[in-house]
């Protein structure tokens, strides 16, 4: 263990920061300029604004889904209406929100810079990749406006093949042509990390963030096409009857199960790796230290990837897969939870020693780590095979994974956004506004889920339109808290739209952070770096940082 | 479990009273609480050692209390600790949970055995005594219970909170769920796997009763035809007594004894004849075809439900003797459901 001190020497001096003349925004201008673009930090405002736009929509169906269990009977809507409420709000969350939040905006902006490189790898497929999400989300809009779905997003079969007459072939359709956009921007990630680094930018200098998102990239681009194949076999099966599935057929029914939850667990990786690196970069940042043993939480991250594909049965422990198997899966489940679990104490030690201060991303990234850690551990209940048995298909899993996915994933990328805003917009958001925006969201986040999982081990089943009386007490407070936890998340959409004028100038480096996104301008040029640098420090090196004048950047030609 | 039997009535009474908590009404339901309180007790000394940690630190470690950080690369020693330590009590669950699974999946040899079909949105339930119960079950307590369920359309699945038993219903393949249900009263059946529409609806009540009254129950709500007697009456019209006679001159082989026992196939495999294996045989004969006999068994898919291939399956299982192949049964498993009287079926 080495340890030394060092002071901060040049502090920013906000007073006397201007934006600068020219940045990737004004740099081109019109529509056309931003539809036709092959830069990644436009196409990451791009996705920052469809996604937010979903995500929306898909809080729009979980607030009518909350406001229906408010009472036991079936009073707001007939029971196919909410059917399709929450297939719509699981759809739309997941394939349009969680699984290209952090990587389609956040990683699409910093990947290159943090790396030293002038662009990814394929621009021109970085942007088909928003072109197709577009699709997939259109085919979504599409499914909903011609009359919505109701085969829940797993779109278990033989109900979605054999037994629904709703739109399961354009919603199929939309998430085929979404999952290509996600297989395309992990391959862009990966070439781009393999090839495209500074010198001296070696694999262990790499930040966290851009670690994390490698190892959600491999899991895109080995799990997504699985999926699509099982959602092709589906479309398939309900327009020409092929019977993969259909037991009349000799098809096996849980032969879907086990194609579309081989995609679907490792996805739930895809969400949230991400939004572990992002975690990283604030931890550090605002503890002004080098994070907790850099090569384990790295590792952790691909150690996640790894089991992550092998561990997707345990969704199946209750549909007769044989004994033996359920206890392989089982103990796969408990040793991923393992590098969770190291990766909650590196950032914890983190803290140790350091000087800390809380501006919004760290009070989110507190919350993630509280969130993150009910929703883990939650999880481990869910992978213990007697106890799963209980909990499964129950409101417990409702809870867990929201824990997990919203908790988690939800927190991590507002603590990102908050991070990177003034390198995204060069403008800073409205520091106490935001503040308060943390804490009613975590507020509102517990008060949701927390009596869900109460509700579960009472036995509440999930995607339930009316349940019995004794259940009410809890759901009421659910609903209560999903009223909170709305307003936690209009609050930052309205200041952060205000801040992109009235905010203050940000100038370079607000946070006084190491990594090179911090070390040029903000808004950055469309270039990136006028000159490629060179890395001659490891990641989080604060005493560079602080030994670092203005003109002492390494530059070559 | 290990603790005070006092201690864990008033826990759980209070808990239940408190109504964050189901009912223990089963021999399973303290098992799986006690692995339920140990996994919340993990959970809660995890959570509060993380918010220590961050709170501490996050006081100690201040801007104000510390302007200077001191850099740290990390601590093997430190890592190893909280990677050992963690994955120690994720092993001791999955143990913990994999007896329990045993101990919730594998039904006790003297279990009696009901029929549940699931079907879009009701259960039904056919005991072997005949009766027929839609989203009911009634079962006496004390006595091990063994549910042989598939579904006639979708995914479904069968809950029992109380009991705390859950087990997906298939389409095309039989699954199993036991318990021996400990206070009478009436508890929840809930559908748990999403199966369309009426999904929500899809609820249940099963009554748990004293074996007097479950008694009084099963003479009060019979149809006077068991199960074994509905299956010999369809396998006489289905033609399936030409072949399956039992002479030495019969083109199919003798059905008599078959079940629980091994069966050679033409194409060389042995396989163990279930539930299972003959509701397959009759839907898929083509590809289950005995070793010495023609493959030129039609196939009845399409052509029975899944109650008729109950049906049969239950005559077929009690079908013991050469002689009862002419002759309704008492059944051997279950004495307590079935009549025991002679038939008088006539095809």
């Amino acid at each position: 263990m080495s340890a030394s001190t060092y002071t901060i020497v040049n502090l920013p001096d906000q007073a006397t920061a201007t934006m600068p003349k020219r940045h990737y925004i004004n740099n081109e201008h019109g529509l056309l300029s931003w539809l036709f673009t092959a830069d990644h930090k436009r196409i990451a405002m791009l996705y920052l604004m469809s996604i937010t736009f979903f995500f929306f929509i898909g809080g729009a169906f979980a607030g009518l889904i909350r406001l229906e269990l408010l009472t036991p009977q079936p009073d707001l809507v007939a029971s196919d209406t909410y059917n399709k409420f929450f297939t719509m709000h699981g759809i739309v969350m997941i394939f349009l929100f969680l699984v290209p939040s952090v990587p389609a905006t956040l990683g699409n902006f910093l990947i290159p810079i943090m790396l030293g490189a002038k662009d990814l790898a394929f621009p021109k497929i970085n942007l088909l990749s928003w072109y197709l999400y577009m699709a997939g989300g259109m085919f979504t809009l599409a499914a909903l406006v011609l009359g919505g779905v109701d085969t829940g997003w797993t779109f278990t079969t033989p109900l979605s093949t054999h037994y629904l007459n709703t739109h399961v072939v354009t919603a199929a359709t939309a998430i085929f042509i979404a999952g290509f956009s996600s297989i395309f921007t992990g391959l862009n990630f990966i070439v781009t990390i393999h090839r495209m680094r500074a010198p001296g930018m070696t694999w262990f200098r790499m930040p966290l963030f851009v670690w994390a998102n490698y190892a959600a990239s491999v899991l895109m681009v080995l799990g997504t096409p699985v999926l699509a194949i099982a959602i092709v076999l589906v479309a398939l099966e309900r327009l020409i009857g092929i019977g993969v599935f259909d037991p009349t057929k000799g098809g096996d029914p849980l032969l879907f199960q086990h194609l579309f939850w081989f995609y679907s667990h490792p996805a739930v990786y895809i969400m949230i790796l991400p939004g572990m690196g992002v975690i990283s970069e604030v931890i550090s940042t605002f503890s002004r230290k080098r994070v907790f043993g850099y090569t384990a939480v790295a590792f952790s991250s691909v150690a996640i990837a790894v089991f992550g594909f092998f561990v997707w049965a345990h969704h199946m422990f209750i549909m007769g897969v044989s004994n033996y198997s359920a206890l392989v899966f089982s103990l796969l489940t408990m040793l991923v939870a393992v590098p969770s679990a190291i990766k909650i104490f590196n950032w914890a030690f983190t803290l140790q020693k350091g000087s800390i201060t809380f501006e919004t991303p760290m009070l989110y990234a507190f919350g993630f780590m509280g969130l993150f850690t009910i929703g883990g551990l939650t999880g481990v209940f869910l992978g213990s095979l007697g106890m799963d048995i209980h909990l499964t298909e129950t409101y417990f899993i409702v809870a867990h994974f929201h824990f997990v996915m919203v908790g988690g994933m939800l927190m991590a990328f507002l603590a990102g956004i908050h991070f990177w805003w003034p390198k995204m917009t060069g403008r800073m958001y409205p520091e106490s506004m935001s503040k308060l925006a943390a804490v009613v969201t975590f507020i509102g986040f517990n008060l949701t889920f927390l009596p869900q999982f109460i509700l579960g081990y009472l036995g509440m089943p999930r995607r339930y339109h009316a349940y019995p009386q004794e259940y009410q007490v809890l759901n009421v407070l659910s609903t209560a808290g999903a009223t909170v936890l709305g307003v936690g998340y209009l609050l930052p959409m309205l200041y952060l739209a205000w801040s992109l004028k009235y905010g203050e100038i940000a100038g370079d480096n607000p946070w006084q952070a190491t990594g090179l996104e911090w070390q040029i301008q903000s808004p950055p040029l469309t270039e990136n770096f006028t000159e490629i640098p060179v890395v001659d420090y490891e990641a989080y090196d604060y005493e560079w940082l602080a030994n670092k004048t203005e003109h002492e950047v390494t530059t070559v030609g | 479990m290990h603790i005070s039997p006092v201690l864990w009535q008033f826990l759980t009474k209070w808990l239940a009273a408190s109504a964050l908590f189901p009912a223990e009404a089963s021999t399973i339901a303290p098992y799986t609480d006690a692995l339920y309180f140990f996994l919340i007790g993990m959970t809660i000394v995890g959570l509060i050692l993380v918010g220590v940690l961050l709170f501490g630190f996050s006081i100690r470690y201040s801007r104000k209390n510390n302007p200077v950080a001191t850099q740290v690369e990390g601590s093997t020693l430190l890592e190893a600790t909280w990677t050992i330590i963690p994955l120690a009590i994720f092993l001791v669950t999955f143990v913990w949970g994999a007896l329990l699974y045993f101990r919730i999946f594998n039904p006790p040899t003297n279990a009696m055995n009901i029929y549940v079909v699931g079907k879009q949105w009701m259960w039904k339930a056919e005991h072997p005594g005949g009766q027929h119960e839609i989203n009911a079950l009634h079962v006496p307590i004390g006595r091990p219970v063994q549910l042989t369920m598939i579904s006639q359309d979708v995914f479904h699945s069968f809950s029992v909170p109380d009991f705390r038993v859950k087990r997906e219903v298939i389409p095309g393949r039989y699954t199993t769920v036991w318990f021996n249900a400990t206070t009478p009263g009436t508890y929840h059946i809930f559908c748990t796997q999403y199966c369309g529409t009426k999904h929500s609806e899809m609820i249940g009540e099963v009554t748990a009763l004293s074996p007097e009254d479950y008694e009084k129950w099963t003479k009060d709500s019979t149809s006077g035809m068991s199960l074994a007697q509905n299956g010999e009456r369809l396998f006489a019209s289905m033609g399936c007594n030409q072949c399956h006679s039992g002479n030495a001159a019969s083109r199919g082989p003798n059905l008599a004894g078959v079940y629980g026992s091994k069966l050679q196939l033409t194409n060389g495999s042995q396989v163990l004849v279930n539930d299972a294996y003959l509701r397959d045989a009759i839907l898929n004969p083509s590809q289950h075809v005995t070793a010495g006999y023609q493959p030129i068994m039609p196939t009845y898919q399409g052509q029975i439900s899944e109650d008729g291939l109950i049906d049969l399956v239950e005559y077929i299982k009690n079908l013991n003797s050469n002689y009862r192949v002419q002759q309704t049964l008492g059944t051997s498993q279950s004495d307590l459901a079935a009549p025991t009287t002679p038939g008088m079926v006539k095809p």
